[in-house]
C-alpha cells in the first residue's frame, strides 16, 4: 500500500520533469524595470505572495530570480492542446506561441491569448500552478504520514506507541472522541473517515502555508477556490445524505401555514440558509488564513521599509519586527488548529442536522 | 482653497469609507468576543470541572463571531 502511493506520486514527478525545462531552475528576471531606488510597494509585495502563480519563486539573489518553472497545460480554441514550461514566458518579451500573461484588466496575472478581434480571451487553463503543486505535495506528505501511522498499528496493535505516532494518536483521538462521536451520535461510522480527512487536510495545509521555504509557503487554504471546494463538499454531503425529515423541514417546515402557503417565506429563508452555511465556512477559513499570511508578510516587510532610514531606526525596527513576527507565528499556529477544528465541527453539526430522525422512529429505536 | 480641500476629500472618501467599515467591524468583533471570554471566565471560576467543555464552546463561538467580522473585512477591504 505504501509502495503503491509512492509509485503514483513518482509518476507525477516524472510528468513534471517531462516539461521542457526543469533545467537549471535559475531564471533571470528579464523584465525587471524597477530601479533599486524605487520605494518598496508593500501592498503589491503582499498580494504577489498571496496569489497563485505559474512558477514557484524561491529567492531573489542579486537581481536574479531563483524559481522553479512549472508546467503550463492549456486547451486553446485556436491552437489546441499546449504543454510547455512557464520558463518560456521569460523569453521573447513574455510571448510564446500567442500566449502571454496578462498585465492588467480582468485577467491580470493569468495566461491569455488574443482572439480574432483583438480581445484577450482565456484558454482552458489546467496548468500545474503553485497552489496545485502545493496541494499535491501536501496531500503526498499527509498520506505518507498517515500510512506510516497505520502501518505501525497494523504491525503491533497492542504495544503503546512512542514519538510521532504516539503524539498523532492523541491528536487523532481528540478529534474523533470530542468532535465526531458526540456530534454525530449514531451515524458516526459513515462520516468519520471524511471528517477526519477533512480536519487533517485543512490543518496540514494551514501549517504548510506557514513554512516559509520550498514545499510550504504556497497559501493553499488562503485561496478561495480551495476553500470553495471544501465548502462544496460539505454542501453535497449534507444535502445528498439527508433524511426525509430533513427535506421536509426545508420545504414544508413546522411553522404556521401563513408563513408557507401563499408566499413561501419560511421556505425561501430555509433555502437561503442552505447556501449561507457552507458559504460562511468558506469565507471563515479563507479570510483567517489569508489575513494571517498578510500580517506576517507585512511585519517582515517592515524591515525593508525602514532599511534605508539610518542605522538606529532600521536596527531597532528589525528587532521589533522579528519579535512581533515570532509572536504572530505562534498565534497563526493556534489559528491553523482552531480553523481546522471549527470547519470540521460545523460540518459535523450540519451533517447531524441533516440526519434528523422523526420522533416516531426515535421512539421505536429506543424501545428495541 | 476650500474647494480644493473639498475636492480631495470627495475623491478620497471611498478609501475613508473602506477604512471606517473595517474599523467598525473590528470594534464589533472585539466587543462580542470579549463578552464571550468574560462569561467563559466566570463559568470556569464557578465550576472548574466544566472547564474543558466551556473552553471548547468559547472557541467555537469566538470563531463564529470572527467569521462574521471577516466577512465584513473581506467585502470592505477587497471587494469594494
Amino acid at each position: 500500500m505504501f509502495s503503491k502511493a509512492l509509485k503514483y506520486f513518482l509518476s507525477v514527478w516524472v510528468f513534471l520533469a517531462m516539461s521542457n525545462s526543469l533545467s537549471a531552475g535559475v531564471v533571470s528576471q528579464a523584465d525587471s524595470l524597477e530601479a533599486e531606488a524605487a520605494p518598496l510597494d508593500v501592498k503589491e509585495l503582499i498580494l504577489e505572495h498571496l496569489k497563485d502563480d505559474y512558477e514557484w519563486h524561491i529567492a531573489t539573489y542579486k537581481d536574479k530570480d531563483i524559481s522553479i518553472p512549472l508546467p503550463v497545460i492549456l486547451f486553446s480554441k485556436n491552437s489546441g492542446v499546449q504543454l510547455f514550461s512557464s520558463a518560456k514566458f521569460h523569453q521573447n518579451k513574455g510571448y510564446y506561441k500567442g500566449f502571454y500573461i496578462s498585465k492588467s484588466g480582468k485577467y491580470k496575472g493569468k495566461i491569455v491569448e488574443t482572439d480574432a478581434s483583438g480581445n484577450e480571451i482565456r484558454p482552458i487553463d489546467l496548468s500545474l500552478t503553485k497552489n496545485a503543486l502545493s496541494l499535491l505535495i501536501g496531500s503526498f506528505l499527509l498520506i505518507l504520514l498517515m500510512l506510516f501511522i497505520a502501518r505501525t498499528y497494523k504491525n503491533e496493535p497492542i504495544k503503546p506507541k512512542k514519538g510521532v505516532v504516539g503524539a498523532m494518536e492523541v491528536f487523532i483521538l481528540s478529534v474523533y472522541d470530542d468532535v465526531i462521536k458526540p456530534v454525530l451520535g449514531e451515524d458516526y461510522k459513515e462520516y468519520r473517515y471524511y471528517l477526519l480527512t477533512l480536519f487533517f487536510f485543512i490543518f496540514f495545509n494551514n501549517i504548510l502555508g506557514l513554512v516559509p521555504i520550498f514545499p510550504g509557503g504556497a497559501n493553499v487554504t488562503g485561496n478561495i477556490s480551495v476553500t470553495f471546494t471544501l465548502a462544496l463538499c460539505t454542501f453535497l454531503i449534507v444535502n445528498l445524505t439527508g433524511t426525509k425529515e430533513y427535506y421536509k423541514s426545508i420545504f414544508w417546515p413546522d411553522v404556521p401555514v401563513w408563513l408557507k402557503f401563499p408566499l413561501p417565506l419560511m421556505i425561501i429563508i430555509e433555502l437561503v440558509g442552505l447556501i449561507t452555511k457552507p458559504f460562511a465556512l468558506m469565507i471563515r477559513l479563507f479570510a483567517n488564513i489569508m489575513a494571517g499570511h498578510a500580517i506576517v508578510l507585512g511585519l517582515v516587510s517592515l524591515i525593508f521599509i525602514t532599511a534605508g532610514m539610518g542605522a538606529a531606526l532600521s536596527s531597532s525596527m528589525t528587532g521589533f519586527s522579528v519579535v512581533l513576527t515570532i509572536f504572530i507565528y505562534f498565534i497563526e499556529i493556534l489559528v491553523a488548529y482552531i480553523q481546522a477544528y471549527v470547519f470540521t465541527t460545523f460540518t459535523a453539526v450540519f451533517i447531524s442536522g441533516a440526519r434528523v430522525k422523526s420522533p416516531k422512529t426515535e421512539k421505536s429505536l429506543k424501545s428495541t | 482653497m476650500l474647494l480644493s480641500i473639498l475636492l480631495q476629500v470627495a475623491t478620497d472618501i471611498a478609501i475613508l469609507g473602506k477604512a471606517l467599515a473595517v474599523a467598525l467591524t473590528v470594534l464589533g468583533a472585539g466587543f462580542g468576543i470579549s463578552k464571550i471570554g468574560a462569561s467563559a471566565m466566570e463559568g470556569i471560576a464557578r465550576q472548574p470541572e466544566a472547564g474543558g467543555d466551556i473552553r471548547i464552546s468559547m472557541i467555537i463561538v469566538a470563531a463564529l463571531i470572527e467569521g462574521v467580522a471577516l466577512f465584513a473585512i473581506v467585502v470592505a477591504g477587497f471587494i469594494l
